[in-house]
């Protein structure tokens, strides 16, 4: 059993994120379980869902208190939510956010953490480029396949387009695969560290542009 | 076909499946997603004959469901919490008339204080009705349920209740197997209505019964609550030849044969529950499961002949009656004619979450005899101590819920 949690706020799609992770796991032939925490829901408020993913049918209706992997849509939640107490020290975290993850201020964390199971891809970026709308929770489920290997970037795309019919479908499909480019890459510049100078996370930045250059 | 689907989602098409004529609704969380997807199929055009009724209220919803009925269409409305307390008037009126309307009840506590989130009070207020009421272990049951429920209601000419537990199963995502059209045609033939309101002949439905005959008119519907539970098994078995699926019946059991502690529940918490069971049964200990589908009538008999040999019942109720405790629980003791040590155990009140740990923990207390006659799982004992105390000792200015949510945990 894998359990993900998905934190971010009302309108970013964090429900649909989970939702759509299940669907993958769906269209790979196993079980998966998709649920949100639901307040009395309104638009910017901290939100939580849950996905379940396992070989067997999964019975359990418990909220997932000691995630396999956090999703954060919204990276002020850090600051705002105690979202990482309790986490597992191999835990996988995927923030939304145009930072490195040395600088999104979690040196507490980190210090107990596994370096390459916190990692950032700017999803919302990347969602406005894709989309055309600051969504950026398919992107980050791309994201979240490079990082944990959990789902294949195809059936992210796939429950994608399940989801959103037509264009939009495409585009968010799009927006996976472009995260899913930029976490490995992320993922591979971590497996052969190299110096940084001041003002780490650039290299990574120019590289993403070129990347995008290249595919327009 | 098995697809990976929203509870309400699931819930819509298989009341679509089963064709419908009236569906009435007003929206109320967390019931709303599922009249909210029956109105768009109504649009779509997929079901006809079907007329979608937007109300003003609940009591219109169960109302308008009433004359639909009443005039031989095959009515359909879900709710929850407040909004079933709301039609309530017209909920007895629909038991009485013995119309076969089936409803969801996407199970939620009820105020005050407010509370959105699931329990199954608004269900066990309902409990004398007259309804039947059938309550779903996940969503793959609540969508074979409601299948059934349009058959059992129309055999019986009784109305039945399916409860699903609010949010955990209406908003869970999880893999359905969708009947086909077909299937369901041929398990659910069309409403042949016992009696129809006619223009053309008419008629008087519920009129003044005196007392020269009510008790004569609330006996016959006793009996036909006694001809359901003979009905009940009969359909999930029928449902069983035509889908390969065991869902419905009266009770189910879970490692129970050999047990000798019996967990007694309703709804999705006996998921939950079969995990705990599970891990117990791997330290040793020999317990197992029965869960109730069928709680009004209340399968006495098959609740007897399942709990016969275990040594001790614990019974996990998201309700209560304040002042006595379990609900569930004095069904058991009547259905036992013998005592077995019976623990209640209140769980899961206002949508708190039912944890296996909770679970683990609780069981083994039970085990040990070292658990109450009647507790409430994870209860704060220090918030409630505290507020005692004050109460006690000050004139309040507060609420007590108030209080009780500020107070530093």
């Amino acid at each position: 059993m894998f359990g993900t949690r998905i934190h971010g706020r009302g309108g970013q799609g964090s429900v649909t994120a989970a939702d759509m992770l299940s669907l993958a796991a769906f269209n790979e032939g196993r079980h998966a379980q998709a649920f949100p925490s639901f307040g009395s829901e309104r638009t910017g408020a901290p939100v939580v869902a849950y996905c379940r993913i396992d070989e067997r049918p999964i019975r359990t209706r418990e909220p997932i208190d000691r995630p396999d992997a956090l999703i954060v849509l919204d990276p002020t939640l850090l600051a705002q939510v105690d979202i990482l107490t309790g986490l597992p020290a191999d835990a996988f975290v995927l923030v939304n956010s145009t930072k490195d993850p040395a600088d999104l201020g979690l040196e507490d964390f980190l210090s107990s953490h596994r370096r390459e199971r916190l990692l950032t891809v700017p999803a919302t970026d990347i969602a406005l480029r894709r989309i055309g709308r600051p969504v950026p929770n398919v992107a980050l489920l791309g994201g979240f396949a490079a990082m944990t290997g959990l789902v294949e970037l195809e059936s992210v795309g796939a429950a994608a387009r399940q989801r959103f019919p037509g264009e939009i479908g495409h585009h968010n499909a799009a927006a996976a695969a472009e995260a899913f480019e930029y976490v490995t890459a992320e993922q591979a510049d971590l497996a052969q560290p190299v110096p940084r100078p001041a003002g780490a996370g650039t290299h990574r930045a120019t590289r993403q542009q070129e990347s995008m250059a290249d595919q327009s | 076909m098995r697809q990976q689907i929203e509870g309400s989602q699931a819930v819509a098409r298989a009341v679509a499946l089963a064709r419908p004529e009236v569906i009435c609704a007003y929206p109320i969380s967390p019931q709303t997603h599922i009249v909210e997807t029956l109105s768009r199929i109504v649009e779509s055009g997929d079901l006809e004959p079907c007329e979608f009724i937007n109300v003003e209220s609940e009591f219109a919803a169960m109302s308008v469901a009433i004359g639909a009925s009443a005039a031989g269409a095959r009515a359909y409305t879900a709710t929850a919490s407040q909004g079933l307390l709301f039609m309530v008037e017209a909920v007895y009126n629909a038991a009485g008339l013995g119309l076969p309307i089936v409803m969801t009840v996407a199970n939620r506590a009820i105020g005050a204080p407010i509370n959105i989130w699931n329990d199954h009070s608004d269900a066990m207020s309902q409990r004398d009705s007259g309804w039947i009421q059938l309550y779903a272990q996940d969503n793959q049951e609540a969508v074979d349920l409601h299948i059934q429920a349009f058959r059992l209601a129309e055999e019986m000419s009784l109305p039945v209740m399916v409860c699903m537990d609010g949010f955990i199963l209406t908003h869970a995502t999880e893999m359905v197997d969708l009947p086909e059209q077909e299937l369901v045609d041929r398990f659910l033939p069309p409403f042949e209505p016992r009696q129809v309101l006619d223009p053309e002949d008419p008629v008087s439905i519920g009129a003044m019964v005196g007392p020269e005959a009510f008790t004569e008119v609330r006996y016959l519907a006793h009996l036909r609550h006694l001809d359901a539970l003979a009905a009940i098994p009969r359909l999930s078995e029928d449902f069983r030849e035509a889908t390969g699926r065991d869902s419905g019946g009266l009770v189910s059991d879970y490692r129970l044969a050999d047990a000798d502690i019996a967990v007694v529940a309703l709804g999705s918490v006996l998921g939950t529950i079969k995990d705990a069971v599970d891990e117990l049964r791997d330290d040793g200990m020999r317990v197992g499961v029965l869960g109730i589908t069928t709680f009004r009538p209340f399968p006495k008999a098959a609740a007897r002949a399942a709990l016969g040999h275990v040594r001790r019942m614990v019974v996990l109720e998201k309700a209560f009656s304040p002042g006595v405790g379990g609900i569930v629980t004095e069904d058991i003791r009547s259905s036992m004619g013998c005592s077995i040590p019976m623990n209640t155990v209140v769980a899961g009140l206002g949508g708190r979450p039912i944890t296996k740990d909770s679970l683990l923990r609780m069981l083994r207390e039970a085990a040990g005899g070292h658990l109450g006659a009647l507790s409430f799982l994870d209860l704060d004992e220090d918030v409630v101590a505290a507020e005692r105390a004050a109460v006690a000792t000050t004139a309040a200015t507060s609420p007590t819920a108030a209080r009780t949510v500020r107070r530093p945990r």
